[in-house]
């Protein structure tokens, strides 16, 4: 029997002592005519040397591409040490650490992940992690519209992923709160100062102020900062947290600082994945800890005066709070907190610029190579990160399929959630990409044109 | 001693990153990127330099500090602590799975969309419902979906005068927060004397404001609702739908179906009874089935099965894969996560089922549920007080430490302290909160009788101490590396980072 120890004789003793005549008797309390038949959908166990042939024969249909799309999961090196330690079954294998005493080695790890995170933010706290970045965008609205008490408005650009905004409206527009699109202008790709002028006055909740936005363009971040604030909202920064070894980070945004940072921790040492599992991050002021959703760590001492680690403010929570926590979260991404924190220890401050730089001027490169195709032009003017919106000259949906026939997988077409921008493809080339990676970009762009 | 705290200026990694000449002396310096300076960052932010050996000394060690399923027997009630198969990990973790950007074509993606669909249709046989969507990332968050699929019902007919949703008090702290954030009120209701909901309360409480019900059967007394028929009726009858917390299928999977109980919608933490990992928290997965009639609300995306095979490539002859997106499901509550879920954690499950195969799921439920009345019958004759002993336990069980407590001053909190000290891993504690002094115990179908036996003479000895020497257990546990902490400091002088040093070290 897979993974049941059980003998005969074990049973049989097992039912001695319970007084059951077999183990069908155990279920004498479910009333006979719910009791199911046999289950025709899951097909007979397989042993480990038949699933394991299956899933290699799965996963040989996957085909791999050169890739250069990003919109909002990235391609980066993890070390190979990162996995090798996250997946030890004393991390893979434990639960919430609820029993502190024995769950020091989870706790630690998370309280130095959120002093990472809260450093790269330049925030004052973080949490210990929410399930994306997507979903954790949303519960800064709402954190937001509790902190704010009296409007239930909140100003979403649009140059904010439109994955993301679709997450925020399934998950906030329950509670009747109130999110309105802030257009971009044309020319940059960056919010439109003179739109958001529109709003001034007006019971705002918060901006959410994404850097770099989903165009990969870089906002006027202290400029939106001070302009919230000035409204008396809320400023959410929504950033990719790699880009903050070189780019300033959200608490030093205009005069006060953003006063809630959430992204995707992907970038720090999850593999891609068709999509997930990644991890949110959520920090904060310290005015706002109260408010905030999910697990919190702190540091503290044991009877001895010893330090140690220890949930705490669970008084938020759901299991406490019940009807009145402030979210229903009542796990975090734990193991990829764990990943993400190695993955950081091992980079540090100067690995991580290797990486935000070495991609940024690789997508630098790769505009300007693209840029010399007939027809082919950068589309917005504003700084950049390390993706970059590119104009074609044709369908862009038919010159992406041209180029993945060529094993290429030449960005994200923008064309069905932004047809103002026409023909207009989302590329990224990470420090991952090499030279020769980059000219088989070009040739496969120059292919699918022709 | 912290990461930070082995950190020595200079030290680095070179092997790790890439060897990028610009930009590493200074953020303002070297790089010429035609970023505005006043975007970039001028103080340097606090994380470790060490070498390899350092970081994989310090995390290695760390894991040493912890409890788990590979090391210890772990019985947390309501969390299902089973073994987790080492080749779901490596079997989700080949390459071709790691490496596939989520939005490369479907095309690129035949193989890990086949593996999706099929948990589809695994989850839907278990269940009994009439579809699944797999894209809830965690229990909480596939209650969510739930809720949000029954109030999307209500609206879709006009239906919006159902403004409240009924909870037993037994319930998980989730299913009220949860009601909640779908923009509900919550009206609970009490438990009878036997661990049932009490009929009467949902009689007198449902009505035309009830929009559904939300129930856990098992419930988390560990004990089968035995009139869910009935409940099922009064619901129904008064316009309500019924939500099923599945987090737990362990004691009823092959037994029951909670399509045939009735129910609209469940979700199921597929971290529970499909075994994979807590991970010290998560990543958790949170499936929804749903009947008929809310079919059209799934949260995207489902992964749908084209009959015919697509231009050679596609599951070899299989058939192809696509997934549904709101052109196809225009009334769907929405996308939850910027992708398509954790598939990492549902590639897992999907190792796992297709391990046991149908028979093994039958076994799942009847081995856990032995395993469970054995533990429960011999603490129950240990002298033991057992919350109900005139029911069957399903996959968990309830005792109460309240007469020894009375007799000696030592509550739940400290016997699950002093377990520590004799390598086991408590119960869950003080939940349900309606039995006093509790431990909720889950023994799960993969502990041995030795294991469970032992767990038997742990808890004796420690009542035994708590008689003779109360003070030992008291100060419990003594062998682990922290003593018990000072929660109430730890929320008062909140530390949640070390020493941050942004504005002060400036580059």
């Amino acid at each position: 029997m897979p993974f049941i120890p059980h003998t005969e004789q074990d049973i049989l003793s097992m039912l001695a002592s319970i007084g059951a005549p077999n183990i069908d008797a155990l279920f004498d309390e479910i009333p006979a005519e719910l009791r199911s038949g046999k289950l025709t959908a899951v097909g007979d166990g397989l042993n480990e040397m038949q699933i394991t042939r299956l899933m290699h024969d799965r996963a040989a249909q996957d085909v791999l591409q050169l890739n250069f799309i990003g919109a909002g999961a990235y391609e980066h090196h993890i070390p190979a040490a990162v996995w090798e330690i996250a997946t030890r079954g004393e991390f893979y294998t434990a639960y919430t650490p609820y029993q502190a005493e024995a769950s020091q080695g989870t706790l630690q790890v998370l309280y130095e992940f959120q002093t990472m995170i809260a450093s790269l933010t330049g925030m004052d706290v973080s949490n210990a992690s929410l399930y994306d970045g997507a979903s954790g965008l949303a519960e800064a609205i709402l954190m937001a519209v509790r902190a704010h008490k009296t409007s239930r408005r909140v100003l979403l650009p649009a140059s904010v992923s439109p994955l993301y905004r679709s997450v925020a409206r399934s998950i906030v527009k329950l509670q009747n709160i109130e999110l309105v699109e802030i257009p971009f202008d044309a020319a940059t790709g960056t919010t439109d100062l003179k739109a958001l002028a529109q709003h001034e006055g007006s019971d705002i909740a918060a901006l959410v102020i994404p850097q770099p936005n989903f165009f990969g363009a870089l906002e006027d971040v202290d400029a939106l900062t001070a302009w919230a604030h000035a409204q008396g909202a809320l400023a959410i920064a929504l950033v990719n947290p790699l880009t903050l070894a070189l780019l300033k980070a959200p608490g030093h945004w205009a005069d006060k600082g953003a006063d809630i940072a959430v992204g995707d921790g992907q970038p720090l040492g999850a593999p891609l994945s068709s999509g997930g599992p990644y991890f949110g991050f959520m920090c904060c002021k310290q005015a706002l800890v109260r408010q905030m959703p999910g697990r919190i760590i702190g540091r503290t001492v044991d009877l001895d005066g010893k330090p140690g680690f220890t949930l705490t403010l669970q008084a938020r929570e759901q299991h406490i709070r019940r009807a009145k926590a402030t979210s229903n979260i009542c796990s975090n991404q734990g193991l990829m907190v764990t990943a993400a924190t190695i993955h950081m220890a091992l980079l540090g401050v100067d690995g991580l610029r290797r990486v935000a730089a070495t991609s940024h001027s690789n997508t630098q490169s790769l505009a300007k190579l693209a840029s010399g195709l007939s027809g082919v032009k950068s589309l917005f003017s504003s700084a950049h990160f390390h993706e970059v919106v590119l104009h074609l000259p044709k369908s862009s949906a038919a010159v992406l399929n041209r180029m993945a026939e060529q094993g290429v997988l030449g960005g994200f077409d923008l064309q069905p959630h932004y047809p103002q921008l026409g023909n207009a493809i989302l590329v990224c080339a990470t420090e991952t990409k090499t030279p020769e990676d980059l000219q088989r970009y070009v040739d496969a762009l120059r292919h699918a044109l022709s | 001693m912290l990461i930070f705290e082995r950190s020595h200026p200079g030290r680095r990694n070179a092997a790790q990153a890439p060897n990028h000449a610009a930009a590493v002396s200074g953020p303002s310096t070297g790089l010429r990127t035609g970023i505005p300076t006043s975007l970039l960052r001028q103080d340097q932010p606090l994380l470790p330099e060490a070498s390899e050996m350092d970081v994989v000394r310090h995390y290695t060690s760390l894991s040493q500090k912890n409890f788990s399923i590979d090391t210890h027997f772990y019985p947390l009630g309501s969390c299902t602590m089973k073994y987790n198969p080492r080749a779901c990990n490596t079997l989700a973790m080949l390459p071709q799975f790691l490496a596939r950007h989520p939005l490369a074509p479907e095309s690129t993606g035949q193989g890990v969309l086949a593996c999706l669909y099929d948990l589809q249709e695994i989850l839907k046989d278990v269940t009994g419902m009439a579809g699944v969507s797999l894209m809830p990332m965690a229990g909480a968050q596939g209650e969510f979906a739930g809720i949000a699929m029954i109030r999307a019902y209500h609206d879709a007919r006009g239906d919006t005068a159902r403004t409240e949703i009924i909870v037993p008090d037994a319930a998980h702290g989730t299913n009220p927060a949860t009601a909640v954030m779908c923009g509900y009120t919550v009206k609970e209701i009490p438990t009878n004397a036997n661990g049932d909901v009490d009929l009467d309360a949902l009689r007198a409480a449902v009505g035309p404001q009830t929009a559904g019900l939300m129930l856990t059967n098992p419930s988390t007394l560990g004990v089968f609702e035995q009139r869910i028929v009935d409940i099922q009726k009064m619901v129904h009858d008064a316009g309500g739908l019924l939500y099923y917390d599945g987090a737990n299928l362990n004691a009823i999977l092959g037994k029951v179906k909670p399509g045939d109980m009735g129910f609209d919608v469940i979700h199921m933490n597929l971290h529970k009874t499909f075994s994979t990992p807590h991970g010290g928290g998560g990543p958790g997965a949170g499936a929804v089935g749903v009947a008929k009639r809310l079919l059209p609300f799934l949260p995207l995306p489902v992964v749908e099965k084209l009959p015919s095979p697509a231009s050679g490539r596609g599951a070899g002859g299989e058939g192809t894969y696509r997934y549904l997106t709101d052109a196809d499901l225009p009334q769907s509550i929405g996308h939850l996560s910027a992708f398509s879920g954790n598939i990492g954690v549902l590639l897992r499950a999907y190792v796992y089922a297709r391990m046991l195969g149908a028979e093994g799921m039958h076994r799942v439920a009847e081995f856990a549920t032995l395993n469970a009345n054995y533990l429960m019958a011999e603490l129950h004759k240990s002298g033991f007080t057992v919350a109900f002993p005139q029911r069957r336990a399903s996959h968990e069980f309830i005792i109460s430490i309240k007469p020894l407590k009375d007799a000696t001053g030592i509550s739940a909190m400290d016997v699950a302290k002093r377990l520590l000290d004799k390598g086991y891993h408590p119960p869950t504690t003080y939940f349900p909160m309606l039995v006093p002094e509790c431990l909720l115990i889950e023994p799960t179908e993969t502990e041995s009788k030795e294991v469970l036996d032992g767990f038997v003479n742990a808890l004796k000895e420690i009542r035994d101490e708590a008689h003779a020497t109360p003070e030992l257990v008291k100060g419990a546990p003594h062998t682990m590396p922290v003593r018990r902490l000072d929660d109430v400091k730890a929320a008062r002088e909140l530390d949640l980072t070390w020493k941050i040093r942004t504005n002060t070290h400036a580059v």
